[in-house]
């Protein structure tokens, strides 16, 4: 009796442990799926030719996408270049000072932005850099990105010095270190592979962003590196090609996804190494 | 041990100290005998620590932390001084050892220096290093590798460097918060021989909540309770022939 009360309940966890497994794979279905289709449509179209040329007019074949590879980089560059200082300061600033009143209001405000739609930025971005400059460009389109970007790498920035010990803080500050430097050099560089994580996932996340940049950078068929001039991004060329009437732009805009993709699951994957060597050490 | 009357470096002049509201040191008259050991010991919760950390200005760190009264360091009121030039001439030894994990062994021993911006010669650097690591009885463990992270150390070899790192700057007096709170007993014995040993060259005070601690390497001790120096003195008059009641209820284990 009691045998078989023991052989029921093993039977029961066994059955449990199944139903949990099967249930953990069913978020991996979609990323298969989409990978799987991204490939079987995209790379019959992709080759060097496809990532080197710009792109041709519509019933000529061939062409590429390298003005919105170019440009994708270029954009989260700027981007990045008015966000990383901007919020790993201000990362440091909630970390060091939690528990006022203005750390608190720039939290909250951090919190707020990250929920705020894209495309809602991307207007703002259009009124505040478009508009007064006459016409889109590139400026503009990193403008949107780095306000996107800002509360991730704010937020990340604060959570990972926040776990810098106390012990390692006062350490610095026994030896009659200024705070300042303390802070510089001991507890950034402490938490520097997390710090950069937070980069490379909120540059990853604007990299595929499309709403914010269709009126801030526009789109441009031919290369161009003036941040004051419109350009080119790789999700802008997807939303143009796949919902033009042409056939063989629709082919391009698998490939162009394909290519996107790649490169965010890259940056994704650089990032989720350099975590796991801080979990490391 | 009779001995002529102490040389003192460092005096209490009715230190009190607060969180928030809270007073945790209700008026501490205290002397420190230069170039000996002085051990704190008391019951957890009756300020020891806190009046280690007055010593450096390292308890007003702690938000809402404050302090009343006087402390003299060779004669000098610290309380009223710049907390980095006090911290400078005072180090400190903490519970858990903390050498910085992105430094080398190296860069830990001269984190005092580097990170106040001081430059060294390459020779004068490496001096420091070997002399420090030396006074600490760590060198010949970690000679070999001194270019290594000072994480990979075991724990007993961290907290040494630590305090090698703190006697790097060449305090006049080091504060040791229960330095071997963390450590087995054999890393807790060199930590106790080491401090035994320095005490030609530093003033130390320590921390314990360990009264045989305090019997092993204390020339003087001090008893705290409830944030009141119950008593002081040579640890030898004080462990034998306690002079308040509490001392010796503390001694013999009847509370703490």
């Amino acid at each position: 009796m009691k045998e078989q009360g023991i052989a029921l309940r093993l039977w029961k966890d066994r059955v449990a442990s199944l139903v949990i497994f099967a249930l953990a794979l069913i978020p991996l279905i979609p990323l298969f799926l989409i990978l799987f289709q991204l490939f079987s449509k995209g790379a019959s179209s992709l080759s060097l030719h496809f990532l080197t040329s710009l792109p041709r007019p519509p019933g000529e074949a061939g062409g590429g996408v390298v003005n919105a590879i170019l440009g994708s980089i270029l954009l989260v560059a700027m981007a990045s270049i008015l966000a990383v200082p901007t919020g790993v300061l201000a990362g440091i600033y909630l970390s060091e000072f939690y528990d006022r009143l203005l750390p608190n209001m720039v939290r909250t405000a951090a919190d707020l932005l990250q929920g705020t739609p894209s495309i809602v930025i991307g207007i703002m971005a259009c009124a505040w850099v478009v508009r007064p400059l006459h016409h889109f460009s590139a400026l503009a389109g990193s403008a949107a990105l780095a306000i996107i970007m800002l509360p991730v790498i704010v937020r990340t920035t604060e959570e990972v010095l926040v776990l810098v010990p106390k012990e390692i803080r006062e350490g610095a500050l026994a030896l009659g270190v200024p705070r300042w430097r303390m802070i510089l050099q001991v507890v950034l560089p402490t938490g520097l592979v997390g710090v950069a994580t937070g980069i490379l996932l909120s540059m990853a996340r604007v990299a595929g962003e499309t709403a914010p940049l269709l009126f801030t950078a526009f789109g441009n068929p031919f290369l161009s590196w003036k941040p004051t001039e419109p350009i080119d991004a790789l999700p802008l060329v997807i939303f143009n090609y796949a919902t033009s009437p042409y056939a063989d732009w629709w082919r391009q805009a698998w490939a162009a996804s394909l290519v996107l993709i790649l490169l965010v699951l890259f940056l994704n994957t650089t990032a989720r190494l350099a975590a796991r060597k801080m979990g490391g050490r | 041990m009779k001995e002529a009357p102490m040389e003192e470096i460092l005096k209490t002049q009715d230190l009190k100290a607060y969180f928030e509201e809270l007073e945790i040191l209700k008026g501490i008259n205290l002397s420190i005998p230069k170039n000996r050991v002085t051990a704190i010991m008391g019951p957890s919760g009756c300020g020891k620590t806190t009046l280690l950390r007055c010593f450096n200005r390292m308890h007003e760190e702690t938000p809402g932390a404050h302090t009343k009264g006087k402390i003299f360091l060779e004669g000098k009121d610290i309380l009223s001084m710049n907390p980095i030039l006090v911290r400078k001439m005072v180090g400190m030894v903490f519970q858990k050892p903390n050498p910085f994990p992105t430094m080398s062994i190296y860069e830990n021993v001269l984190a005092g220096y580097r990170l106040n911006g001081i430059k060294l010669r390459k020779e004068e650097a490496q001096g420091i290093v070997e002399e420090s690591l030396k006074k600490a009885v760590l060198w010949d463990e970690v000679k070999d590798f001194l270019h290594r992270r000072g994480t990979f150390l075991s724990g007993g070899q961290q907290q040494r460097l630590c305090i090698a790192r703190a006697l790097a700057v060449n305090p006049k007096l080091l504060l040791m918060d229960e330095p071997t709170s963390a450590l087995d007993p054999k890393a807790t014995r060199r930590v106790e021989e080491l401090v035994t040993e320095l005490k030609e060259a530093v003033t130390i005070v320590i921390v314990t909540h360990n009264t045989s601690q305090a019997g092993r390497v204390a020339d003087y001790t001090a008893f705290l309770y409830l944030g009141e120096l119950i008593e002081f003195g040579p640890t030898e008059e004080l462990f034998t022939a306690p002079k308040d009641p509490r001392t010796e209820e503390y001694l013999t284990g009847k509370f703490g």
